[in-house]
């Protein structure tokens, strides 16, 4: 049954899916308001991709009910079509054509005419910034360039909701502010997006909300505060101006938080999870004062989205070696 | 950045002849900006059909007709068995690559898919068809009949030509990739070969003969060469296997492509 604008972006009730004997996605509860951007956050082989391709359309669960704005992703499949914009893993544009011609392409398949497919893929091409490469050759595009057309391409039918499947794995990191620069445009610009990743920091750059699933199931879900929140304490961090002393600062800030300090690989500074929260930061930065230990840097902070990534993840963790990244680790893609 | 102008949204989805259309112009740009397809395409089928005039030619009796008569129209009739192995990899490459689940997640007819690949891809086996059939003529061919006969039998290839175009795509659709595509076209060599296209079947070995004679290549072969004498034998023939291709293998495509 299909309801009015009220209705939830994205209503995801029991979604099973397997292929052969994988289990892709498992019991998967989801539900979305509009007016937002989401990240899908979660391991390699969480089922992110599943998911995507079941809003898109292109794989019907094996049970549950998946809602696009109200819509059955299998029953009104065809008006979900209409309702939303898929950038997959891939950039899917034909490199023979350029940028231009792939736009007005991709925008007579949503069924704008001539004149309208024209006009669609103008401003497109205005609003991603291709206007100096529109008319060349896509093959000739940087990785930057040719994921914001094909970006683009899932735009010109100006969809309700934007699905972007992994945005900017294997892109270098100035593309991959490219993409970041255009997807904070268009959410600026009211397009309802999800988007899967599997770097935190992209999530954190991104998104409103945050939806970490894992083994085909949502783990947490929440805003990023939320999130990070949700794994309760503060960390403090310390930036000691003497390396030297950064033992004897560890010592100072592990009997404080009564926890192990962690050495942060880069730099002189120390990070703990403190549970007694500022009162604690006062008595480290007395102590320290007192053992004439001088200090570049020093706070409490929320714990950062890996932290709390790692400690949700953490418990669910089975045997294999799936990894998560902060960083420009290219893990592959499920084929 | 500036506000997303919206363009709009489109009040209804493409038509499937407006949809097939974009397909079609899409594989079509493809092959024509693709040197290594529209023009070594050519290349190679000529090369093959060079080496059967002038060097495997002279060691093959043909009966009563001259070799290069025997072979231009059975050539030109399966030229598609040699050259659809592109439209098979071009198949796997687009559904490995993304580009059929971006179609597939656009409010177009599940149809237009298939509709404008075959499109495209008869279009290009058409120009195969007629620039082969060009060198055929260079290479000493002649029309036994009517210049009209001569049109008939052309008509008749392209007739094959949309025919296995179907097949290939379905092959394609089932290849893990484009180079699994490649190899799995290999399969109609067997068919091209083990007909009467390039060597009478009678000089077959008597096992071989069978599946010679009962396999769909040598009456479309026949048909062709019996049309340019004006005759009509083998060309119903040839249609009912024509017609049985297009039916059991359109539907496979079109269903194939929902689940890419």
């Amino acid at each position: 049954m299909r309801t009015g604008s009220t209705a939830l972006l994205i209503e995801a009730r029991g979604i099973t899916v397997r292929f052969g004997k994988v289990t892709a996605l498992d019991g998967l509860e989801l539900t979305a308001d509009p007016g937002q951007v989401l990240a899908v956050l979660g391991p390699n082989g969480a089922g992110k991709t599943t998911f995507v391709r079941c809003l898109a359309t292109l794989v019907r669960p094996d049970s549950g009910v998946l809602r696009v704005r109200g819509q059955d992703v299998v029953r009104d499949a065809a008006r979900v079509r209409k309702d939303i914009g898929l950038a997959g893993q891939f950039a899917a544009v034909e490199p023979t054509m350029s940028g231009r011609e792939n736009l007005e392409m991709t925008a007579r398949l949503f069924g704008h005419g001539r004149t309208a497919a024209r006009r669609a893929a103008s401003a497109v091409i205005e609003q991603l910034d291709l206007g100096e490469v529109a008319d060349r050759r896509s093959s000739t595009y940087s990785g930057g360039q040719r994921r914001r057309l094909d970006l683009g391409a899932s735009l010109v039918g100006s969809p309700r909701l934007l699905l972007l499947d992994e945005p900017t794995t294997g892109l270098d990191p100035a593309s991959r502010s490219e993409v970041w620069a255009a997807v904070r445009g268009l959410a600026a610009a009211g397009t309802d997006i999800l988007l899967t990743t599997h770097y935190l920091d992209e999530a954190d750059q991104l998104a409103d909300q945050v939806v970490v699933i894992d083994h085909g199931r949502v783990i947490a879900t929440g805003t990023l505060s939320e999130l990070k929140g949700s794994i309760g304490q503060d960390v403090i961090e310390i930036a000691v101006a003497d390396p030297r002393q950064l033992p004897a600062a560890a010592q100072i800030v592990s009997q404080v938080t009564s926890g192990p300090a962690r050495r942060e690989p880069t730099g002189q500074r120390l990070t703990a999870p403190a549970p007694g929260g500022p009162g604690q930061l006062g008595e480290v930065i007395a102590r320290l004062a007192g053992a004439s230990i001088a200090v570049d840097e020093i706070g409490l902070r929320r714990p950062t989205l890996d932290e709390a990534f790692l400690a949700l993840t953490g418990a669910t963790e089975s045997t294999d070696d799936r990894s998560v990244s902060a960083g420009q680790t290219t893990i592959g893609s499920r084929s | 950045m500036t506000a997303f102008e919206a363009p709009g949204r489109p009040a209804r989805a493409p038509s499937t002849a407006s949809a097939s259309g974009q397909v079609a112009i899409r594989a079509l740009r493809k092959y024509i900006r693709t040197p290594g397809l529209s023009l070594m395409g050519v290349v190679q089928s000529v090369l093959f059909l060079f080496s059967f005039r002038y060097v495997f030619g002279g060691a093959i009796h043909a009966g009563g007709t001259s070799y290069v008569d025997f072979l231009v129209p059975a050539y030109v009739a399966s030229i598609v068995l040699f050259t659809g192995g592109g439209i098979a990899v071009a198949v796997a490459e687009d559904k490995v690559q993304g580009f059929t689940d971006r179609l597939l997640s656009l409010p177009v007819s599940r149809y237009s898919l298939v509709l404008g690949r075959t499109v495209a891809d008869s279009a290009t086996n058409v120009w195969s068809i007629i620039s082969t059939a060009a060198f055929g003529f260079l290479f000493g061919f002649r029309l036994p009949g009517s210049w009209q006969d001569g049109i008939a039998a052309l008509g008749l290839c392209v007739v094959y030509a949309v025919v296995f175009t179907v097949v290939f795509i379905v092959m394609g659709l089932f290849a893990p990739s484009g180079q699994a595509a490649q190899g799995m076209s290999l399969i109609a060599f067997v068919f091209a070969f083990i007909s009467s296209a390039y060597v009478p079947a009678t000089s077959m070995p008597g096992w071989l003969q069978p599946f010679s004679k009962y396999q769909p290549l040598t009456p479309m072969v026949d048909a062709v060469r019996s049309l340019l004498t004006g005759s009509t034998s083998d060309v119903g023939l040839a249609l009912a296997w024509c017609a049985l291709l297009v039916v059991l293998f359109t539907p496979i495509a079109v269903i194939r492509y929902r689940r890419a």
